[in-house]
Protein backbone atom coordinates (compact mmCIF):
# COMPACT_ATOMS: atom_id res chain seq x y z
CA UNK A 1 0.00 0.00 0.00
CA UNK A 2 2.59 2.54 1.06
CA UNK A 3 5.23 1.62 -1.48
CA UNK A 4 2.66 1.70 -4.27
CA UNK A 5 1.40 5.12 -3.26
CA UNK A 6 4.94 6.29 -2.85
CA UNK A 7 6.00 4.92 -6.18
CA UNK A 8 3.07 6.57 -7.88
CA UNK A 9 3.75 9.83 -6.14
CA UNK A 10 7.44 9.55 -6.89
CA UNK A 11 6.80 8.91 -10.56
CA UNK A 12 4.43 11.85 -10.73
CA UNK A 13 6.91 14.09 -9.02
CA UNK A 14 9.75 12.86 -11.19
CA UNK A 15 7.60 13.69 -14.19
CA UNK A 16 7.03 17.12 -12.77
CA UNK A 17 10.71 17.50 -12.09
CA UNK A 18 11.75 16.31 -15.52
CA UNK A 19 9.19 18.69 -17.01
CA UNK A 20 10.76 21.59 -15.20
CA UNK A 21 14.12 20.34 -16.38
CA UNK A 22 13.04 21.19 -19.86
CA UNK A 23 13.09 24.78 -18.59
CA UNK A 24 16.46 26.33 -17.73
CA UNK A 25 16.34 24.87 -14.13
CA UNK A 26 19.43 22.65 -13.82
CA UNK A 27 19.37 19.26 -12.12
CA UNK A 28 21.25 20.17 -8.97
CA UNK A 29 21.39 16.63 -7.67
CA UNK A 30 23.30 15.43 -10.73
CA UNK A 31 25.08 18.62 -11.79
CA UNK A 32 25.45 20.79 -8.69
CA UNK A 33 24.34 24.38 -8.11
CA UNK A 34 25.25 27.51 -10.01
CA UNK A 35 28.01 28.49 -7.59
CA UNK A 36 31.23 26.47 -7.91
CA UNK A 37 31.13 25.33 -4.25
CA UNK A 38 27.78 23.60 -4.74
CA UNK A 39 29.08 20.20 -5.77
CA UNK A 40 26.64 17.66 -7.22
CA UNK A 41 24.97 15.55 -4.52
CA UNK A 42 25.34 12.42 -6.63
CA UNK A 43 29.09 12.31 -5.99
CA UNK A 44 28.65 11.20 -2.38
CA UNK A 45 24.99 10.22 -2.05
CA UNK A 46 24.90 7.99 -5.14
CA UNK A 47 22.85 7.89 -8.32
CA UNK A 48 20.00 6.18 -6.44
CA UNK A 49 20.32 8.54 -3.44
CA UNK A 50 21.07 5.60 -1.14
CA UNK A 51 24.32 7.07 0.15
CA UNK A 52 27.64 5.30 0.47
CA UNK A 53 27.61 2.96 3.44
CA UNK A 54 31.38 2.31 3.81
CA UNK A 55 32.01 6.07 4.00
CA UNK A 56 28.99 6.77 6.23
CA UNK A 57 27.36 9.06 3.65
CA UNK A 58 23.63 8.98 4.36
CA UNK A 59 20.73 7.87 2.25
CA UNK A 60 18.71 10.85 1.00
CA UNK A 61 16.23 9.18 -1.38
CA UNK A 62 12.65 9.64 -0.28
CA UNK A 63 13.40 11.85 2.73
CA UNK A 64 10.88 14.62 3.39
CA UNK A 65 11.69 17.81 1.46
CA UNK A 66 10.93 19.89 4.56
CA UNK A 67 13.34 17.84 6.64
CA UNK A 68 16.09 18.09 4.00
CA UNK A 69 15.52 21.81 3.58
CA UNK A 70 15.79 22.35 7.33
CA UNK A 71 19.07 20.42 7.41
CA UNK A 72 20.54 22.42 4.53
CA UNK A 73 19.52 25.70 6.16
CA UNK A 74 20.95 24.48 9.46
CA UNK A 75 24.24 23.63 7.70
CA UNK A 76 24.20 27.17 6.27
CA UNK A 77 23.70 28.81 9.65
CA UNK A 78 26.02 26.46 11.51
CA UNK A 79 23.18 25.05 13.63
CA UNK A 80 24.22 21.66 12.26
CA UNK A 81 27.95 21.04 11.92
CA UNK A 82 29.63 19.13 9.09
CA UNK A 83 32.94 20.15 7.49
CA UNK A 84 31.73 18.68 4.20
CA UNK A 85 28.12 19.83 4.10
CA UNK A 86 28.45 23.34 5.56
CA UNK A 87 30.43 24.97 2.70
CA UNK A 88 28.32 23.04 0.23
CA UNK A 89 25.02 24.22 1.71
CA UNK A 90 26.29 27.80 1.87
CA UNK A 91 26.86 27.69 -1.87
CA UNK A 92 23.18 26.88 -2.51
CA UNK A 93 20.53 29.57 -2.93
CA UNK A 94 17.12 29.24 -1.27
CA UNK A 95 15.48 28.43 -4.58
CA UNK A 96 18.13 25.81 -5.31
CA UNK A 97 17.43 24.23 -1.91
CA UNK A 98 13.71 24.15 -2.68
CA UNK A 99 14.35 22.56 -6.04
CA UNK A 100 16.91 19.95 -4.97
CA UNK A 101 15.02 18.86 -1.84
CA UNK A 102 11.83 18.34 -3.86
CA UNK A 103 13.78 16.25 -6.36
CA UNK A 104 15.39 14.14 -3.63
CA UNK A 105 12.09 13.61 -1.81
CA UNK A 106 10.68 12.26 -5.05
CA UNK A 107 13.47 9.70 -5.53
CA UNK A 108 12.12 6.20 -4.88
CA UNK A 109 12.52 5.18 -1.24
CA UNK A 110 13.40 1.56 -0.46
CA UNK A 111 10.53 -0.58 0.80
CA UNK A 112 10.55 -0.91 4.58
CA UNK A 113 8.82 -3.85 6.27
CA UNK A 114 6.11 -2.60 8.66
CA UNK A 115 7.72 -4.14 11.73
CA UNK A 116 5.22 -3.36 14.41
CA UNK A 117 5.60 -3.11 18.16
CA UNK A 118 3.72 -6.39 18.64
CA UNK A 119 6.67 -8.29 17.14
CA UNK A 120 8.96 -10.19 19.50
CA UNK A 121 12.33 -8.40 19.36
CA UNK A 122 15.34 -10.38 18.21
CA UNK A 123 18.52 -8.95 19.70
CA UNK A 124 19.38 -5.77 21.62
CA UNK A 125 19.04 -3.38 18.65
CA UNK A 126 15.53 -4.51 17.82
CA UNK A 127 14.63 -4.55 21.50
CA UNK A 128 15.52 -0.88 21.83
CA UNK A 129 13.72 -0.11 18.57
CA UNK A 130 10.47 -1.84 19.59
CA UNK A 131 10.51 -1.57 23.39
CA UNK A 132 12.73 1.35 24.30
CA UNK A 133 14.45 1.49 27.69
CA UNK A 134 11.92 3.29 29.83
CA UNK A 135 13.92 2.96 33.02
CA UNK A 136 15.97 5.74 31.39
CA UNK A 137 13.05 7.46 29.61
CA UNK A 138 14.16 6.09 26.24
CA UNK A 139 11.04 5.59 24.10
CA UNK A 140 10.75 2.93 21.40
CA UNK A 141 12.51 4.31 18.28
CA UNK A 142 9.48 3.27 16.20
CA UNK A 143 7.10 5.33 18.35
CA UNK A 144 8.43 8.44 16.55
CA UNK A 145 10.25 7.13 13.46
CA UNK A 146 7.42 4.75 12.52
CA UNK A 147 7.19 0.99 11.92
CA UNK A 148 10.55 -0.35 10.75
CA UNK A 149 11.99 3.16 11.11
CA UNK A 150 10.28 4.22 7.89
CA UNK A 151 10.15 7.90 8.93
CA UNK A 152 7.16 10.05 9.95
CA UNK A 153 6.30 13.48 8.57
CA UNK A 154 8.90 16.21 8.27
CA UNK A 155 10.40 16.01 11.76
CA UNK A 156 11.17 12.29 12.14
CA UNK A 157 13.44 11.08 9.32
CA UNK A 158 13.71 7.48 8.16
CA UNK A 159 16.24 5.33 10.00
CA UNK A 160 15.69 2.29 7.80
CA UNK A 161 18.43 1.67 5.28
CA UNK A 162 20.65 4.42 6.58
CA UNK A 163 24.29 3.32 6.80
CA UNK A 164 25.08 2.05 10.32
CA UNK A 165 28.13 4.32 10.36
CA UNK A 166 25.96 7.38 9.69
CA UNK A 167 23.34 6.45 12.32
CA UNK A 168 26.00 5.78 14.96
CA UNK A 169 27.84 9.01 14.12
CA UNK A 170 24.61 11.02 14.45
CA UNK A 171 23.60 9.33 17.72
CA UNK A 172 27.06 10.03 19.11
CA UNK A 173 26.79 13.64 17.94
CA UNK A 174 23.38 13.99 19.62
CA UNK A 175 24.86 12.42 22.71
CA UNK A 176 27.92 14.66 23.01
CA UNK A 177 25.90 17.73 22.00
CA UNK A 178 27.70 18.47 18.73
CA UNK A 179 24.39 17.90 16.95
CA UNK A 180 21.50 19.82 18.47
CA UNK A 181 19.18 20.96 15.67
CA UNK A 182 16.20 18.80 16.72
CA UNK A 183 12.81 20.14 17.82
CA UNK A 184 12.79 20.69 21.60
CA UNK A 185 15.88 18.54 22.22
CA UNK A 186 13.72 15.44 21.67
CA UNK A 187 16.52 13.36 20.11
CA UNK A 188 19.40 14.90 22.05
CA UNK A 189 17.66 14.13 25.30
CA UNK A 190 17.21 10.48 24.33
CA UNK A 191 20.71 9.99 22.88
CA UNK A 192 22.25 11.30 26.08
CA UNK A 193 20.60 8.44 27.95
CA UNK A 194 21.91 5.78 25.53
CA UNK A 195 25.01 3.65 26.05
CA UNK A 196 27.70 3.10 23.41
CA UNK A 197 26.60 -0.52 22.99
CA UNK A 198 22.98 0.54 22.48
CA UNK A 199 24.02 3.07 19.85
CA UNK A 200 25.97 0.43 17.96
CA UNK A 201 23.21 -2.17 18.23
CA UNK A 202 20.39 0.10 17.14
CA UNK A 203 22.45 1.58 14.29
CA UNK A 204 23.20 -1.92 13.01
CA UNK A 205 19.55 -2.88 13.36
CA UNK A 206 18.12 -0.04 11.31
CA UNK A 207 20.85 -0.20 8.66
CA UNK A 208 19.73 -3.72 7.78
CA UNK A 209 16.09 -3.67 8.85
CA UNK A 210 14.86 -3.85 5.27
CA UNK A 211 17.25 -6.63 4.32
CA UNK A 212 16.59 -9.18 7.07
CA UNK A 213 12.96 -9.60 6.14
CA UNK A 214 13.58 -10.63 2.55
CA UNK A 215 15.52 -13.69 3.72
CA UNK A 216 13.43 -16.84 3.24
CA UNK B 1 -26.09 35.37 27.89
CA UNK B 2 -25.55 36.31 31.51
CA UNK B 3 -28.85 34.68 32.34
CA UNK B 4 -27.81 31.53 30.49
CA UNK B 5 -24.49 31.43 32.28
CA UNK B 6 -26.22 31.87 35.61
CA UNK B 7 -28.63 29.08 34.75
CA UNK B 8 -25.74 26.86 33.79
CA UNK B 9 -23.87 27.63 36.96
CA UNK B 10 -26.91 27.10 39.09
CA UNK B 11 -27.81 23.84 37.45
CA UNK B 12 -24.17 22.79 37.69
CA UNK B 13 -24.16 23.42 41.43
CA UNK B 14 -27.57 21.86 41.92
CA UNK B 15 -26.77 18.79 39.88
CA UNK B 16 -23.44 18.48 41.64
CA UNK B 17 -25.20 18.39 44.97
CA UNK B 18 -27.95 16.07 43.79
CA UNK B 19 -25.52 13.74 42.08
CA UNK B 20 -23.19 13.65 45.08
CA UNK B 21 -26.10 12.78 47.35
CA UNK B 22 -26.93 9.70 45.32
CA UNK B 23 -23.39 8.34 45.65
CA UNK B 24 -22.93 6.48 48.86
CA UNK B 25 -19.48 5.06 48.20
CA UNK B 26 -16.16 6.44 47.14
CA UNK B 27 -15.09 5.54 43.65
CA UNK B 28 -12.53 2.88 44.45
CA UNK B 29 -11.06 2.84 40.99
CA UNK B 30 -10.36 6.58 40.81
CA UNK B 31 -8.81 7.08 44.21
CA UNK B 32 -6.78 10.27 44.55
CA UNK B 33 -3.15 9.56 43.80
CA UNK B 34 -0.68 11.76 45.66
CA UNK B 35 2.36 13.24 43.92
CA UNK B 36 5.22 10.74 43.78
CA UNK B 37 7.80 10.95 46.53
CA UNK B 38 11.47 11.43 45.70
CA UNK B 39 13.73 8.39 45.26
CA UNK B 40 10.87 5.96 45.37
CA UNK B 41 11.37 2.37 44.26
CA UNK B 42 8.48 1.21 42.16
CA UNK B 43 7.11 -2.27 41.75
CA UNK B 44 9.07 -4.18 39.10
CA UNK B 45 6.95 -6.27 36.74
CA UNK B 46 8.51 -9.50 35.45
CA UNK B 47 10.63 -9.73 32.31
CA UNK B 48 9.40 -11.37 29.15
CA UNK B 49 12.36 -13.75 29.25
CA UNK B 50 10.84 -15.24 32.42
CA UNK B 51 7.64 -16.27 30.62
CA UNK B 52 7.02 -20.00 30.44
CA UNK B 53 6.75 -21.57 26.99
CA UNK B 54 3.23 -22.87 27.39
CA UNK B 55 -0.39 -21.87 26.81
CA UNK B 56 -0.24 -19.28 29.60
CA UNK B 57 2.94 -17.69 28.21
CA UNK B 58 1.35 -17.55 24.76
CA UNK B 59 -1.78 -15.91 26.16
CA UNK B 60 0.38 -13.29 27.91
CA UNK B 61 2.05 -12.52 24.60
CA UNK B 62 -1.35 -12.32 22.87
CA UNK B 63 -2.39 -9.76 25.45
CA UNK B 64 0.84 -7.89 24.98
CA UNK B 65 0.30 -7.73 21.21
CA UNK B 66 -3.26 -6.46 21.72
CA UNK B 67 -2.02 -3.87 24.16
CA UNK B 68 0.62 -2.31 21.91
CA UNK B 69 -1.14 -2.79 18.58
CA UNK B 70 -4.80 -2.61 19.54
CA UNK B 71 -6.21 -0.95 16.45
CA UNK B 72 -4.79 -3.58 14.12
CA UNK B 73 -5.21 -6.59 16.43
CA UNK B 74 -8.82 -5.89 17.43
CA UNK B 75 -10.20 -3.64 14.68
CA UNK B 76 -13.82 -4.57 15.36
CA UNK B 77 -13.56 -3.16 18.90
CA UNK B 78 -11.55 0.01 18.16
CA UNK B 79 -13.51 2.86 16.62
CA UNK B 80 -10.68 5.39 16.64
CA UNK B 81 -6.96 5.51 15.94
CA UNK B 82 -5.65 4.63 19.40
CA UNK B 83 -3.75 1.78 21.02
CA UNK B 84 -3.76 0.95 24.75
CA UNK B 85 -0.08 1.85 24.96
CA UNK B 86 -0.75 5.45 23.89
CA UNK B 87 -1.92 6.24 27.42
CA UNK B 88 -0.11 3.43 29.27
CA UNK B 89 3.52 3.88 28.24
CA UNK B 90 6.14 1.17 28.07
CA UNK B 91 3.55 -1.54 27.27
CA UNK B 92 1.64 -0.86 30.48
CA UNK B 93 4.75 -1.25 32.63
CA UNK B 94 5.72 2.33 33.43
CA UNK B 95 5.08 3.83 36.87
CA UNK B 96 2.91 6.98 36.88
CA UNK B 97 1.60 6.01 33.47
CA UNK B 98 -1.35 3.99 34.78
CA UNK B 99 0.62 0.72 34.74
CA UNK B 100 -1.38 -2.50 34.58
CA UNK B 101 0.36 -3.81 37.69
CA UNK B 102 -1.10 -0.86 39.60
CA UNK B 103 -4.63 -1.55 38.36
CA UNK B 104 -5.09 -5.30 38.15
CA UNK B 105 -4.63 -6.05 41.89
CA UNK B 106 -7.21 -3.31 42.77
CA UNK B 107 -10.15 -5.13 41.15
CA UNK B 108 -12.96 -5.94 41.70
CA UNK B 109 -13.74 -2.36 42.79
CA UNK B 110 -16.73 -0.08 43.07
CA UNK B 111 -16.83 2.51 40.29
CA UNK B 112 -18.90 5.64 40.47
CA UNK B 113 -18.85 5.75 36.68
CA UNK B 114 -21.37 2.93 36.40
CA UNK B 115 -22.38 2.75 40.07
CA UNK B 116 -21.52 -0.88 40.66
CA UNK B 117 -18.71 -3.21 41.62
CA UNK B 118 -16.68 -3.86 38.49
CA UNK B 119 -14.49 -6.82 37.70
CA UNK B 120 -11.22 -6.19 35.88
CA UNK B 121 -12.88 -7.55 32.72
CA UNK B 122 -15.61 -4.91 33.04
CA UNK B 123 -12.95 -2.26 33.55
CA UNK B 124 -11.26 -3.33 30.30
CA UNK B 125 -14.63 -3.24 28.55
CA UNK B 126 -14.93 0.36 29.72
CA UNK B 127 -11.59 1.16 28.09
CA UNK B 128 -12.84 -0.26 24.79
CA UNK B 129 -16.16 1.57 24.99
CA UNK B 130 -14.79 5.00 25.89
CA UNK B 131 -11.04 5.39 25.33
CA UNK B 132 -11.11 3.30 22.17
CA UNK B 133 -14.59 4.54 21.13
CA UNK B 134 -15.30 0.98 20.10
CA UNK B 135 -19.07 0.60 20.40
CA UNK B 136 -20.14 -2.69 21.99
CA UNK B 137 -17.02 -3.97 23.79
CA UNK B 138 -15.66 -7.52 23.53
CA UNK B 139 -17.46 -10.00 25.82
CA UNK B 140 -15.96 -10.74 29.24
CA UNK B 141 -14.94 -14.23 28.06
CA UNK B 142 -13.74 -13.09 24.61
CA UNK B 143 -10.24 -13.69 23.28
CA UNK B 144 -9.46 -9.97 23.67
CA UNK B 145 -10.50 -9.59 27.31
CA UNK B 146 -8.98 -12.93 28.29
CA UNK B 147 -5.64 -12.09 26.66
CA UNK B 148 -5.49 -8.54 28.08
CA UNK B 149 -6.48 -9.76 31.56
CA UNK B 150 -3.82 -12.46 31.40
CA UNK B 151 -1.22 -9.88 30.36
CA UNK B 152 -2.25 -7.59 33.24
CA UNK B 153 -2.23 -10.49 35.70
CA UNK B 154 1.27 -11.49 34.56
CA UNK B 155 2.58 -7.93 34.90
CA UNK B 156 1.21 -7.98 38.45
CA UNK B 157 3.13 -11.13 39.41
CA UNK B 158 4.07 -10.88 43.10
CA UNK B 159 2.22 -7.56 43.53
CA UNK B 160 0.04 -7.45 46.65
CA UNK B 161 -3.73 -7.59 46.13
CA UNK B 162 -5.81 -4.61 47.18
CA UNK B 163 -2.81 -2.43 47.98
CA UNK B 164 -2.42 0.99 46.36
CA UNK B 165 1.07 0.66 44.97
CA UNK B 166 3.19 3.78 44.44
CA UNK B 167 3.22 4.60 40.71
CA UNK B 168 -0.38 3.50 40.06
CA UNK B 169 -2.57 5.73 37.93
CA UNK B 170 -1.43 9.20 36.99
CA UNK B 171 -0.46 11.08 40.15
CA UNK B 172 -2.58 14.20 40.75
CA UNK B 173 -1.24 17.54 39.59
CA UNK B 174 -2.74 20.48 41.49
CA UNK B 175 -4.84 22.89 39.46
CA UNK B 176 -3.20 26.32 39.04
CA UNK B 177 -4.49 28.84 41.60
CA UNK B 178 -5.93 31.12 38.93
CA UNK B 179 -7.40 28.18 36.97
CA UNK B 180 -6.18 27.06 33.57
CA UNK B 181 -5.45 29.31 30.61
CA UNK B 182 -6.48 28.17 27.13
CA UNK B 183 -4.38 30.77 25.31
CA UNK B 184 -1.20 29.67 27.09
CA UNK B 185 -2.24 26.07 26.47
CA UNK B 186 -2.58 26.73 22.74
CA UNK B 187 0.87 28.34 22.63
CA UNK B 188 2.48 25.45 24.48
CA UNK B 189 0.69 22.95 22.24
CA UNK B 190 2.08 24.65 19.13
CA UNK B 191 5.54 24.81 20.64
CA UNK B 192 5.91 21.30 22.09
CA UNK B 193 3.08 18.99 21.02
CA UNK B 194 2.27 19.80 17.40
CA UNK B 195 5.57 18.34 16.13
CA UNK B 196 4.12 14.88 16.87
CA UNK B 197 0.36 15.30 17.25
CA UNK B 198 -0.12 17.80 14.38
CA UNK B 199 -1.36 21.40 14.28
CA UNK B 200 -4.95 20.24 14.61
CA UNK B 201 -4.47 17.38 17.05
CA UNK B 202 -4.87 14.94 14.20
CA UNK B 203 -1.83 12.78 15.00
CA UNK B 204 0.43 11.38 12.30
CA UNK B 205 0.08 8.24 10.23
CA UNK B 206 2.27 5.94 8.20
CA UNK B 207 0.00 4.39 5.59
CA UNK B 208 -3.28 3.53 7.31
CA UNK B 209 -1.90 3.31 10.83
CA UNK B 210 -1.35 6.06 13.34
CA UNK B 211 2.16 6.40 14.73
CA UNK B 212 1.42 9.46 16.87
CA UNK B 213 -2.09 9.34 18.34
CA UNK B 214 -4.78 11.89 17.49
CA UNK B 215 -5.70 13.98 20.55
CA UNK B 216 -9.07 15.20 19.40
CA UNK B 217 -11.43 14.75 16.47
CA UNK B 218 -13.18 11.60 15.24
CA UNK B 219 -10.18 9.28 15.72
CA UNK B 220 -9.48 10.17 19.36
CA UNK B 221 -11.01 9.12 22.72
CA UNK B 222 -14.66 9.96 23.17
CA UNK B 223 -16.39 12.24 25.65
CA UNK B 224 -16.93 9.36 28.05
CA UNK B 225 -13.23 8.48 28.42
CA UNK B 226 -11.44 9.34 31.65
CA UNK B 227 -8.87 11.26 29.62
CA UNK B 228 -11.54 13.85 28.68
CA UNK B 229 -11.18 15.20 32.24
CA UNK B 230 -8.75 18.09 32.23
CA UNK B 231 -7.34 17.01 35.60
CA UNK B 232 -6.67 13.46 34.34
CA UNK B 233 -5.08 14.68 31.10
CA UNK B 234 -2.95 17.17 33.06
CA UNK B 235 -1.72 14.35 35.29
CA UNK B 236 -0.95 12.12 32.31
CA UNK B 237 0.84 14.92 30.46
CA UNK B 238 2.89 16.08 33.42
CA UNK B 239 4.21 12.59 34.15
CA UNK B 240 4.55 11.29 30.58
CA UNK B 241 4.80 14.01 27.94
CA UNK B 242 6.58 14.98 25.76
CA UNK B 243 7.59 11.38 25.07
CA UNK B 244 10.94 10.75 26.77
CA UNK B 245 10.79 14.07 28.65
CA UNK B 246 8.50 13.26 31.57
CA UNK B 247 8.08 15.96 34.21
CA UNK B 248 9.65 18.63 32.02
CA UNK B 249 6.49 20.77 32.06
CA UNK B 250 5.34 22.79 35.06
CA UNK B 251 2.04 21.88 36.75
CA UNK B 252 0.52 25.00 35.24
CA UNK B 253 1.74 24.17 31.72
CA UNK B 254 0.34 20.64 32.03
CA UNK B 255 -3.07 22.00 33.05
CA UNK B 256 -3.12 24.67 30.34
CA UNK B 257 -2.29 22.28 27.54
CA UNK B 258 -4.62 19.58 28.91
CA UNK B 259 -7.43 22.13 28.91
CA UNK B 260 -6.54 23.21 25.38
CA UNK B 261 -6.68 19.60 24.16
CA UNK B 262 -9.89 18.77 26.03
CA UNK B 263 -11.88 21.78 24.86
CA UNK B 264 -11.76 20.39 21.34
CA UNK B 265 -14.55 18.28 19.91
CA UNK B 266 -14.29 14.48 19.96
CA UNK B 267 -16.67 11.53 19.47
CA UNK B 268 -19.90 11.76 21.46
CA UNK B 269 -20.27 10.14 24.86
CA UNK B 270 -21.86 6.76 24.04
CA UNK B 271 -24.05 7.19 27.15
CA UNK B 272 -25.77 10.20 25.52
CA UNK B 273 -29.07 10.66 27.35
CA UNK B 274 -32.10 11.10 25.06
CA UNK B 275 -29.93 12.84 22.46
CA UNK B 276 -29.35 15.72 24.86
CA UNK B 277 -25.89 17.06 25.68
CA UNK B 278 -27.34 18.91 28.67
CA UNK B 279 -29.00 15.79 30.12
CA UNK B 280 -25.79 13.85 29.55
CA UNK B 281 -23.79 16.57 31.25
CA UNK B 282 -26.06 16.51 34.26
CA UNK B 283 -26.01 12.75 34.56
CA UNK B 284 -22.39 11.92 33.77
CA UNK B 285 -20.17 15.00 33.65
CA UNK B 286 -21.34 17.46 36.28
CA UNK B 287 -19.63 15.53 39.05
CA UNK B 288 -16.70 14.09 37.12
CA UNK B 289 -13.55 16.05 37.91
CA UNK B 290 -12.76 19.12 35.82
CA UNK B 291 -14.23 18.91 32.34
CA UNK B 292 -16.00 21.17 29.83
CA UNK B 293 -18.53 18.71 28.42
CA UNK B 294 -21.84 20.50 27.89
CA UNK B 295 -20.33 23.87 28.70
CA UNK B 296 -19.99 26.87 26.42
CA UNK B 297 -16.41 27.86 25.69
CA UNK B 298 -15.72 30.97 23.58
CA UNK B 299 -19.34 30.96 22.49
CA UNK B 300 -19.39 27.32 21.36
CA UNK B 301 -21.22 24.46 23.07
CA UNK B 302 -18.70 21.71 23.77
CA UNK B 303 -19.73 18.05 23.68
CA UNK B 304 -21.64 17.93 20.43
CA UNK B 305 -19.44 15.10 19.18
CA UNK B 306 -17.82 14.58 15.80
CA UNK B 307 -19.24 13.51 12.42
Amino acid sequence: MIPLKRTLLSSLMLLAVSNTQAQPTPNIYLQGGTQPGATACVACHGADGMGLAPAGFPRLAGLSADYLSKQLHDFQSGKRVSPVMQPLAKALSDSEITSVTAAIAAMPAPAVPAINRSRMPDGPGEKLALRGAWDRQIPECVSCHGPGGVGVGSAFPPLANQPAMYLAAQLNAWRDGTRHNDPNDLMGHIAKAMTEDEIKAVADYFSTVGHKEVKP
Amino acid sequence: MKCLLLTCTTSFLLSGAVHAATIAMEDQSQIKVPAPAEHITYFQPPQQSELPDNAYGKMVMDGYALFVDTKRQAPQFVGNGLNCTNCHLDQGRLANSAPLWGAYPMYPAYRKKNDKVNTFAERLQGCFQFSMNGGTPPAADSREITALSTYAYWLSTKAPTGVELPGRGYPDVPEPKGGYNLISGAALYKDQCAVCHGDNGQGQKVGEDYVMPPLWGKDSYNWGAGMHRINTAASFIKHNMPLGKANSLSDEQAWNVAAYVNTHERPQDPRLVEGSVEKTRLKFHANDGVNVYGQTVNGVLIGQGTE
